[in-house]
């Protein structure tokens, strides 16, 4: 799956992109032929700070996703890196409407989501569906399997009972689990099979697209490149896209295609995911890159760590002007307003003053 | 030479409704003055049991240590009573957990957690501590250590409170630094801190470091010697080269095999390992991990192999030595 998107160097927008002032499309690494499934035009979620237990005001917002732009193509899997709280769960749930954006768009095969509504809503959610970190918390402890699984195929009216009991076997195949185990609960599996569980369910209602929000950080490395290994084969089988969110950047450099950076609500770079990994432009993510050790130590002795000062600034007062500016190694000198997108050729954007 | 630590035929159960856990089964290693050891292994291996129980952190019952000696300079930590295994903690062999929001208390400021130690254990009085907290806080990188010891853990970020616990565990000039996946709740760039704090303190203060974590990668850069777990029980041991260069029992090379690398592209599959670790309650008779290996024989089953030395320091629990057999291993599915 890694090697049918040929990188072409496209610098005209793709779709009817209108770009928003400073953002433009940012279309990486595609055949001109290539279907864009997911247009994410200058997303926005803030989350309200309130103040006051009667009369509630708001003194404040948190600030987790602040104007992302990109696509996902049919087939691919993009990436979506980036550390705890740099607002990549809270893009991923904005995408599929768990929450609903503060601003932007969302177009989901040529419809905005973010205009959707009630009945109109579900039925584009049964083309999209979600796999949990948590493979523990994102089961119904008193439900049997057979329900967990079967509950998309009833909410969205898909099937009869007797379709249901079928196709639960056949999705119990797909994920590699014994059909057997279909009256058992979530206690009786392990994570790696409760995950295994999670994607049936996801693909229950036949999605195009699936968001994976970080499916594998909960389980040990053994049973890791087994569920990674299972997703990548049911990408080939089933034709699925996948936004994979993860801040293993190792396992992201295996599964996906291209790679998205973010930082404190914003994407830094994006680019296809040997040239991000090989000539990472933007400061932020050479640091990031650096600092994922290697299981080698002839390597580890030569490495030179990018080592950052600090943390993250809070997402509710952001700085001025560039996000990473308070932590960049080479950002002292930067002006005080947003760097822009800027292409490095070969569909690598980056947006960074210096880069 | 006298190792510093010596850890002898360790043997550590759990007794529980459902039967006796076999925690950690006869582990024997040794730690000198100013070595880095690293334990590796999945959730469950008994990694962190084996320096609990040495420190005689586990709550017992249920836990119970049924065999071994733990010898650190001489002494028997098994056979000391509870006053004199105090002094031991803290001041001597010092440690760190992985969440450091459970650790510290959350009721007391920064400043008087660490100062306590150093209070209790060197007989300082409070204002000493202090100032030695002061130092100890500006040692591992807190910025404004002295306006921050008023602040209390959650005012401080998870990196920070990682850095004060380093510092309170340090705050006695411990010789035996030990750290249980100290990082594995922290970003990669906040852990890549960490790592180089510890590693520079090491070198400043000669600590020998044991450090506990499933992250082979971290290991890689931090050890000298390396010791994999599975099942309670150490299955290779050998300097970190050995066992990230040559890798002799089955277990360290499927998972070696299973990492991605964030330095290589990759295009195949993962190699995986089938199955799951097995039930503590019941071992086989045989190897622990001979029904999820690809290098299985006969004698595999029926009998579990004891530690034996191939090389100088490079010692495996294997039936079958897997050097030179580096066939690609094949990625099956359960």
């Amino acid at each position: 799956m890694n090697d049918n998107h040929v990188p072409v160097d496209t610098d005209i927008p793709v779709g009817n992109h209108v770009p928003v002032d400073n953002h433009v499309s940012v279309d990486t690494h595609v055949p001109e032929d290539n279907h864009i499934l997911v247009q994410v035009e200058d997303l926005k979620k803030h989350f309200p700070i309130t103040r006051g237990i009667i009369v509630q005001r708001q003194i404040g917002a948190v600030k987790a996703v602040d104007g992302v732009t990109f696509d996902i193509y049919q087939g691919e899997t993009l990436g979506l890196v980036g550390e705890s709280g740099c607002g990549k769960t809270t893009t991923g749930r904005t995408i599929i409407q768990l929450y609903r954006p503060t601003s932007g768009r969302v177009v989901f095969d040529g419809v905005d989501l973010t205009t959707l509504a009630g009945e109109g809503l579900r039925h584009m959610r049964r083309r999209m569906q979600m796999i949990f970190q948590d493979p523990f918390a994102s089961l119904n402890p008193r439900m049997t399997i057979n329900r967990i699984i079967s509950e998309p195929l009833r909410a969205h009216k898909l099937a009869s009972p007797q379709e249901q009991i079928e196709r639960v076997q056949e999705l119990l195949h797909l994920v590699q689990l014994n059909p057997r185990f279909v009256n058992r609960y979530p206690h009786e599996f392990s994570g790696g099979q409760r995950q295994r569980i999670g994607i049936a369910r996801a693909l229950a209602s036949n999605p195009q697209l699936v968001i994976c929000d970080e499916p594998i950080a909960a389980l040990d490395v053994s049973i890791q490149a087994q569920v990674v290994n299972l997703l990548d084969e049911l990408q080939d089988r089933l034709g699925l896209t996948y936004l994979f969110i993860a801040h293993d950047l190792s396992m992201v450099r295996h599964l996906c295609d291209r790679v998205a950076v973010m930082y404190l609500g914003k994407i830094v770079e994006l680019a296809h995911k040997d040239e991000l990994y090989d000539h990472p432009a933007h400061p932020y993510t050479q640091a990031l890159l650096s600092a994922v050790p290697v299981p080698d130590p002839t390597v580890e002795r030569r490495r030179r760590r990018i080592i950052l000062e600090g943390d993250v600034p809070s997402p509710v007062n952001p700085p001025a002007g560039c996000r990473f500016r308070t932590r960049c190694p080479i950002g002292a000198s930067c002006p005080d307003k947003d760097p822009h997108w800027r292409d490095l050729g070969g569909g690598h954007w980056v947006i960074c003053h210096q880069a | 030479m006298i190792p510093l630590l010596q850890v002898q035929d360790l043997t550590v159960r759990f007794d529980v409704l459902d039967g006796l856990v076999h925690a950690v089964n006869g582990i024997s290693y040794t730690l000198n003055e100013g070595e880095t050891l690293g334990i590796v292994g999945e959730s469950g291996c008994g990694k962190s049991v084996s320096v609990l129980s040495m420190m005689r952190l586990i709550p017992q019952p249920p836990g119970k240590i049924v065999a071994g000696q733990v010898f650190y300079r001489g002494r028997d930590l098994l056979d000391l009573d509870d006053a004199e295994m105090q002094h031991v903690r803290g001041k001597e062999i010092a440690m760190v957990f992985q969440d450091p929001m459970t650790c510290l208390n959350p009721v007391l400021t920064i400043g008087r957690q660490i100062s306590e130690a150093i209070v209790v254990h060197t007989g300082a009085t409070w204002e000493q501590g202090r100032r030695q907290t002061v130092r100890l806080l500006e040692m591992v990188g807190i910025p404004q250590a002295a306006d921050r010891l008023g602040d209390y853990p959650h005012q401080f970020s998870g990196g920070m409170r990682q850095r004060a616990m380093i510092a309170m565990a340090l705050a006695c000039s411990p010789s035996i630094f030990i750290a249980d996946e100290p990082t594995t709740a922290l970003d990669v760039t906040i852990q890549a801190q960490v790592i180089e704090l510890v590693k520079s303190l090491r070198d400043r203060l000669g600590m020998a470091v044991i450090w506990i974590t499933h992250d082979l990668g971290v290991i890689a850069g931090l050890a000298e010697k390396v010791i994999v777990m599975y099942a309670g029980f150490i299955v290779e041991r050998g300097s970190v080269d050995d066992i990230y260069g040559d890798p002799r029992h089955p277990y360290t090379l499927a998972l070696l095999k299973s990492l991605p690398r964030v330095d290589r592209s990759s295009h195949e599959p993962l190699a995986t390992i089938g199955g799951m670790p097995p039930d503590l309650l019941g071992l086989p008779a045989g190897c622990p991990f001979a029904v999820r290996c690809d290098y299985r024989v006969e004698q595999c089953l029926q009998e579990n192999p004891r530690l034996r030395p191939i090389l100088a320091s490079h010692e495996i629990a294997c039936w079958v030595d897997v050097a030179g057999r580096h066939g690609p291993v094949t990625g099956r599915a359960i």
